[in-house]
């Protein structure tokens, strides 16, 4: 298993039945395909639709009707569409039990950054704000290294995204929980000790006495 | 019936330094014959505001690639690469703001209200230079309204009169921005007979559209 499927197969066991969802483009969008057969999500597009799912053919495409990177997707019988206003309500408003994003940065204050990196990349915020500030449970689905630099770090070097803590971060080799004592460590990936999680994190973890390994 | 005019007249009546609200999401439910009338028509200047760029040659990119806007308001320029050459080489402003907050700001612009009260932003650089009040033990950011000379939005119907509906994630900025431009250009992908839509489906009431764009003949 790569570590994409991986963090997207574990997020999903996050997902419970009867849950709005709303998953960001890239790895969260994978989680989609991991929920057990018997948990029924619906899934929000920012862009304005609730009951979104993958096209089922590429001959069935419809212009208007994608999701938030602008792709091609099908909808699901009682999927209903809205403007962007009542989209960001929903996801505001307190109406949107999860919401899975990248990152770039996660610290030991549970802070999530993951829209700039000043002088290089500028592209903009887009639903993100909006997404870790409102979503009732905010997940980070993201590499723990990027070119082996440690991305759970103390305090984020990157403009945040939110004041707003995320509640869970799941890597490819580990499950991390920000708590208001700091970053505990719940689960190892399968195959991973706990001393190559503390290698490959900057941030301060607690570990308990027993970390299980993560059941897929 | 509703004044109908050719994509080039429509765009005709954009002077340079226009202030534009363009309806669409990564081109999805953008208004695309009015763009490229647009383009032909030269206007310079122009302030766009919208979710976004889209990419080059697609919807607001074609404005972008023909460097015919100075000012942007979105929520992201991340796919258009060229409007980020633009604003790093300091030919286009542009203005981030969180893509509820857009919506807000455009939804007050047109509904009367001087602007909203949000938590999103707070503590990160889409506070720069914004009130911040508490209310009722909590923080929150002054996000205030924006308007436009001119809304061009896309819709799936139109009917003679200008009622408009919408089809899918093509509807996301359009309502709202028919709402807060002071004229408003609606193009439809069908022009329809008064009473063939009924009134519980029309998003956007007639009154609120100034101008039709016109359709030609086409088959197949």
């Amino acid at each position: 298993m790569d570590d994409k499927t991986l963090i997207a197969r574990r997020v999903a066991l996050e997902l419970k039945d009867g849950m709005l969802a709303n998953l960001g483009i890239g790895l969260p969008t994978m989680v989609a395909a991991f929920l057990p057969p018997d948990v029924t999500v619906s899934f929000q597009s920012e862009n304005g639709i609730i009951g979104m799912q993958p096209l089922p053919d590429k001959g069935l495409v419809n212009p208007d009707l994608t999701d938030a990177g602008g792709s091609p997707i099908g909808a699901l019988p009682g999927a209903s569409a809205f403007d962007s206003a009542f989209s960001f309500g929903l996801i505001r408003g307190g109406h949107l039990d999860v919401t899975v994003l990248g990152g770039l940065e996660v610290d030991e204050a549970g802070h999530l950054a993951n829209w700039m990196v000043p002088g290089k990349m500028v592209p903009g915020m887009g639903g993100a704000m909006d997404l870790v500030t409102g979503a009732k449970r905010v997940i980070v689905a993201m590499t723990h290294t990027a070119k082996g630099a440690p991305k759970i770090v103390p305090h984020c070097t990157l403009p945040l995204t939110a004041l707003r803590s995320v509640d869970l971060v799941v890597t490819e080799l580990a499950v991390i929980e920000p708590t208001a004592d700091g970053l505990l460590l719940r689960e190892v990936a399968p195959g991973v000790s706990i001393e190559q999680v503390i290698a490959a994190t900057s941030a301060r973890l607690i570990v308990p006495a027993h970390v299980p390994e993560m059941s897929l | 019936m509703k004044n109908i005019l050719s994509p080039a007249a429509a765009a005709a009546l954009v002077p340079d330094g226009a202030v534009l609200m363009i309806g669409g999401f990564m081109g999805v439910g953008t208004p695309e014959r009015l763009i490229d009338a647009l383009v032909l028509a030269g206007a310079k200047n122009l302030t766009v505001i919208a979710n976004d760029t889209a990419r080059p040659g697609i919807g607001i990119g074609k404005l972008i690639d023909a460097r015919l806007v100075s000012k942007v308001i979105a929520s992201h320029i991340g796919t258009n690469p060229e409007t980020q050459r633009q604003m790093i080489a300091g030919e286009i402003a542009v203005e981030l703001v969180p893509q509820g907050s857009l919506a807000e700001r455009v939804r007050a612009g047109g509904h009367g209200l001087g602007g909203v009260l949000t938590p999103t932003g707070l503590g990160t650089p889409a506070e720069e230079g914004k009130i911040k009040l508490d209310v009722e033990g909590a923080t929150y950011l002054v996000e205030v309204a924006l308007k436009a000379d001119f809304a061009l939005i896309a819709a799936k119907h139109a009917d003679y009169d200008g009622n408009l509906d919408y089809a899918f994630t093509a509807r996301n900025f359009n309502p709202l921005m028919a709402m807060a431009g002071a004229t408003v250009i609606a193009e439809a992908q069908d022009i329809v007979p008064v009473g063939t839509l009924s009134p519980d489906q029309i998003v956007t009431p007639h009154v609120l559209v100034d101008h039709l764009v016109a359709k030609e003949m086409r088959h197949g």
